[in-house]
């Protein structure tokens, strides 16, 4: 009789183990998903962007002809900005390879290096008059389809979509010279957007986010802190303050592309704003990652302890001495940590900012909030949308100068969390 | 003058004016010093302060909202008939050459005399405007200063009314939560009425296809738009759904084992890792979707030969809802650990003792006891997935194909946001109000999964102490 049980709990066992294991299995694979798909995203990014932080530049002995860059005095600024400097480049090119022959060929040949050759040429002479009729051997910037292909030549497939047979045996020719080479690509980091692929950078939507977090920073941190500090210390228990949280609780949910229409409808359809300025890319923001502020801000007054209240109310002070003596410096670690993590999602937003226009072409680096700026995550959606295959890597270059900002960001909240935050 | 100036003027002023306040105090305080002040200097001093900036920041404001309207307003009546005729009767369009005009942009050569004196009023108007903005504001802060300045004596009660100041300033900073929920719902809600007028509401909601391209000219052939949502909506949930179908159960899991199984040292590796996930910005996974998600899907269709029944796309809403999927994993698995820990170890013990395994007690007693929790998060990540944008504007169609094949593109309500209000314009056509009305839609259906999530938690959770 009493077997009976036992035997059934013996038979069943090896399924529930069998189960067990199952189940486990399936905790470890999920685990893993999770990871795997982490490594293989930055795998990704890194290894597309990595080729855009160098880039192709071309050997050419240039002859600054006079007669050909229409200059007779070179410390005429006048005559410095207007001379023809893709002439010479022409010449130089015809020079270096003088078998070229035929209108196609010679076009297809001065295709060769990108049209920023010219304006550094442009630079130098305007920096060093005296070259004026002068020989110089320059290493030139190439053209992104020269840059693609020279890069690609390194794999065990060549691209050569875009570039034609007489093209290749010119870059081989050049190779075997050793005249064509990759640099460090300076001008990524140090100018603005550009339709050419090879003349692009990230230097505009840089100072465009730092700005537009500059302007979210200021207005949200003071702000959210405020809102925390009246909903801790001052709201009374009633419908008016529960709906206040509520409505808190709520905006954190919603979708970022609502404040984009918001921003759309209120700042620059019915406050005039200008379209693309930072200044109202801020405010969108603002009001966006305020309830992530106010709500790590609530937490970290909580944490404070109401013994420490107790103690500077006992000893006379009045509330508003309480609150900016004490709890506002003890929980400021706490709070701080909470904006810089609302700083990194600001960061890191997009969509919001297509909706109030901060999606224009512009080459120029912003200097102040009303500038027309695009910023970093909207200048990745544009160089991804681009048909040139050169800004692929561009824009996985720029995704990895995104990503170092965001890792900084989250570190130094870390950071500031384990160094600064106290336990009581 | 411009506005920063001005606002550093009113700054320097009433900074001038603690200092005005301060010394005031202690010089009606007379030989007994500080000790007979109602309040100590300092509050005297901030009074003071508050008095100068608070009344001119409003002026500023204000000024600043309405100025704009009654300028045009203004100079509207200088501009000939015939030049607004010949926009189409649309003032707008006539403003915007006014403007740019004044701000020398264009040259005043090809353009009616008319355009050219508004021009020229507009910016003699607009420096009037500044100045008197400036004297105004500047006014009211050196009045109010002087008021309370004058006031200060032992008797007032300084350190009592900065405290109310002080706590008004507060207060209004908390109701932005409220202003920002009632300018959302305005600026969506006043659009889309708008829209409503044009496009029937039954349209809308029920409408099967989708074509917001309106004749820009009355006589153009071609179509007038077709504004039925119904392919954005099935675009968008099937998204979300593979989305769902994804990080549902790999989140799950993934709280699970680090709950239930890992050690503290596995679990203080692999949860900062996971949570890299989420902090990753969303157009990085766009591009990642696009880039090299969406051609593997395509091969694969193709491979498998699914292209003789199916529609195989490269902007494929599977491609699109694996990447958001994973996006969402930390999400779900951040916010079912939470609930899964509060589940108190009392229970666990008690199985275990009875004689199950570990799956067990996780699958029979853990999760049913979690369950509010774990259904308010999947509500949460799926709100989440409906409003996510970038993903699905990088590597989801344009097209509003009503199907449920993963294979095939389709679009979402926020693609078509983007695409209606990204680029060039104006305010009034259907094309752009359609947007908000779809940005009504999608605030409507996260508001109510949001609150549907908080009641569900609400309404079930089991209270343990």
């Amino acid at each position: 009789m009493n077997r009976k049980p036992m035997e059934l709990v013996q038979k069943s066992l090896a399924r529930r183990y069998r189960a067990e294991r199952r189940f486990r299995f399936f905790g470890v694979v999920s685990v893993i998903i999770g990871v795997l798909a982490l490594l293989v995203l930055f795998f990704e990014i890194f290894s597309s962007g990595l080729g855009a932080f160098r880039q192709t530049h071309i050997q050419l002995s240039v002859n600054f002809d006079p007669e050909i860059l229409e200059i007779t005095d070179a410390h005429d600024a006048t005559q410095i900005r207007s001379g023809n400097y893709e002439g010479i480049l022409r010449k130089a090119l015809a020079q270096r390879f003088p078998q070229v022959s035929g209108r196609a060929a010679k076009r297809e040949l001065n295709g060769l290096i990108s049209i920023a050759a010219a304006y550094d040429l442009r630079a130098e002479l305007a920096d060093n008059p005296e070259l004026l009729g002068q020989q110089k051997t320059y290493w030139v910037l190439a053209d992104d389809d020269v840059d693609t292909y020279y890069k690609s030549l390194q794999g065990d497939k060549p691209f050569t979509a875009r570039t034609s047979e007489a093209r290749q045996a010119q870059i081989a020719e050049l190779i075997n010279q050793g005249e064509i080479r990759t640099q460090f690509n300076w001008r990524f980091f140090t100018s603005g957007d550009s339709s050419e692929p090879e003349m692009a950078g990230i230097l505009g939507a840089v100072a465009g986010s730092l700005l537009t977090l500059l302007v979210t920073f200021v207005l949200s941190f003071p702000i959210g802190v405020a809102a925390a500090v009246y909903l801790e210390e001052y709201a009374p228990k009633n419908r008016f303050t529960d709906f206040i949280e509520v409505n808190i609780a709520n905006l954190a949910a919603v979708p970022s592309i609502i404040f984009g229409l918001l921003g759309l409808a209120i700042f620059i359809g019915f406050f005039g704003m200008p379209r693309s300025i930072p200044l109202v890319g801020g405010l969108v923001l603002t009001l966006m990652t305020l309830p992530t502020i106010i709500i790590s801000s609530r937490n970290a007054i909580k944490a404070v302890p109401p013994s420490i209240r107790d103690a500077a109310f006992g000893i006379g002070a009045s509330k508003m001495q309480v609150i900016l003596h004490h709890v506002l410096p003890l929980a400021m670690p706490g709070m701080l940590t909470g904006a810089i993590i609302g700083m990194a999602q600001a960061l890191g937003e997009t969509a919001p900012l297509l909706m109030i226009g901060m999606v224009a072409f512009i080459m120029d680096i912003p200097n102040s909030i009303s500038d027309s700026a695009t910023v970093l995550p909207v200048q990745i959606f544009l160089w991804s949308d681009s048909p040139e295959r050169a800004f692929v890597e561009r824009t996985s270059a720029a995704i990895m100068v995104l990503l170092v900002f965001l890792v900084c960001m989250n570190t130094l909240a870390v950071w500031l969390r384990k160094r600064l935050e106290r336990r009581w | 003058m411009n506005a920063s100036l001005l606002l550093l003027i009113v700054a320097l002023l009433s900074g001038l004016a603690f200092w005005a306040g301060r010394s005031r105090s202690l010089v009606v305080a007379g030989v007994g010093g500080v000790r007979t002040l109602n309040s100590l200097p300092f509050y005297y001093g901030s009074l003071t302060a508050f008095w100068c900036a608070l009344p001119s920041l409003v002026v500023i404001f204000l000024w600043s909202i309405f100025d704009g309207v009654f300028i045009e307003k203004l100079v509207h009546p200088l501009i000939a008939p015939a030049v607004l005729e010949a926009a189409h009767g649309n003032m707008d369009l006539v403003m915007n050459q006014v403007r740019n005009l004044a701000a020398s942009h264009v040259s005043a050569a090809s353009v009616d005399p008319s355009v050219v004196a508004a021009a020229e009023r507009l910016n003699s108007l607009e420096n009037i405007n500044r100045w008197a903005q400036a004297g105004v504001a500047l006014s009211f802060a050196v009045i109010g200063a002087i008021w309370i300045w004058l006031r200060i004596n032992p008797q007032l009660k300084a350190r009592a009314k900065v405290e109310d100041i002080f706590r008004w300033l507060l207060f209004s900073c908390a109701l932005l939560a409220i202003l920002t929920t009632i300018g959302i719902l305005l600026s969506v809600l006043f659009e889309s009425l708008r829209f409503f007028q044009r496009v029937p509401v039954t349209e809308f909601l029920f409408g099967l296809e989708w074509s917001p391209q309106t004749a820009i000219r009355a006589d153009q052939q071609g179509s007038s738009g077709s504004f039925g949502a119904v392919p954005l909506f099935a675009g968008t949930l099937l998204i979300a759904g593979i989305a769902l179908l994804v990080a549902v159960p790999t989140g799950l899991m993934v709280a699970i084992y680090l709950t239930e199984y890992a050690s503290p040292r596995m679990r203080s590796l692999i949860k900062p890792v996971l949570e890299v996930l989420a902090g990753i910005p969303t157009v990085v996974y766009g591009f990642f979707a696009a880039l090299t998600v969406a051609p593997l899907i395509r091969d694969l269709g193709l491979s498998l030969g699914l292209d003789q029944w199916l529609a195989i796309s490269s902007e494929s809403a599977l491609a699109a809802g694996l990447v958001m999927g994973v996006m969402i994993i930390p999400f779900v698995s951040s916010l079912s650990d939470d609930v899964i820990n509060a589940v108190p170890q009392s229970l666990r013990d008690g199985a275990l003792g009875l004689g199950s395994t570990h799956s067990e007690v996780v699958k029979l007693v853990v999760i049913p006891a979690a369950l509010p929790g774990i259904v308010g998060s999947i509500l949460l990540a799926a709100a989440r997935a409906i409003g996510e944008t970038m993903i699905v504007v990088m590597a989801a169609g344009l097209a509003a194909n009503l199907t449920a094949n993963p294979f095939d593109s389709v679009t979402t309500v926020t693609v078509q946001i983007v695409t209606l209000l990204v680029g060039d314009q104006e305010f009034e056509s259907a094309k752009t109000l359609a947007a908000f009305a779809l940005g009504l839609v999608l605030f409507m259906v996260t508001l109510g999964l949001n609150y549907f999530a908080l009641y569900i938690v609400r309404k079930y959770r089991e209270q343990y102490e």
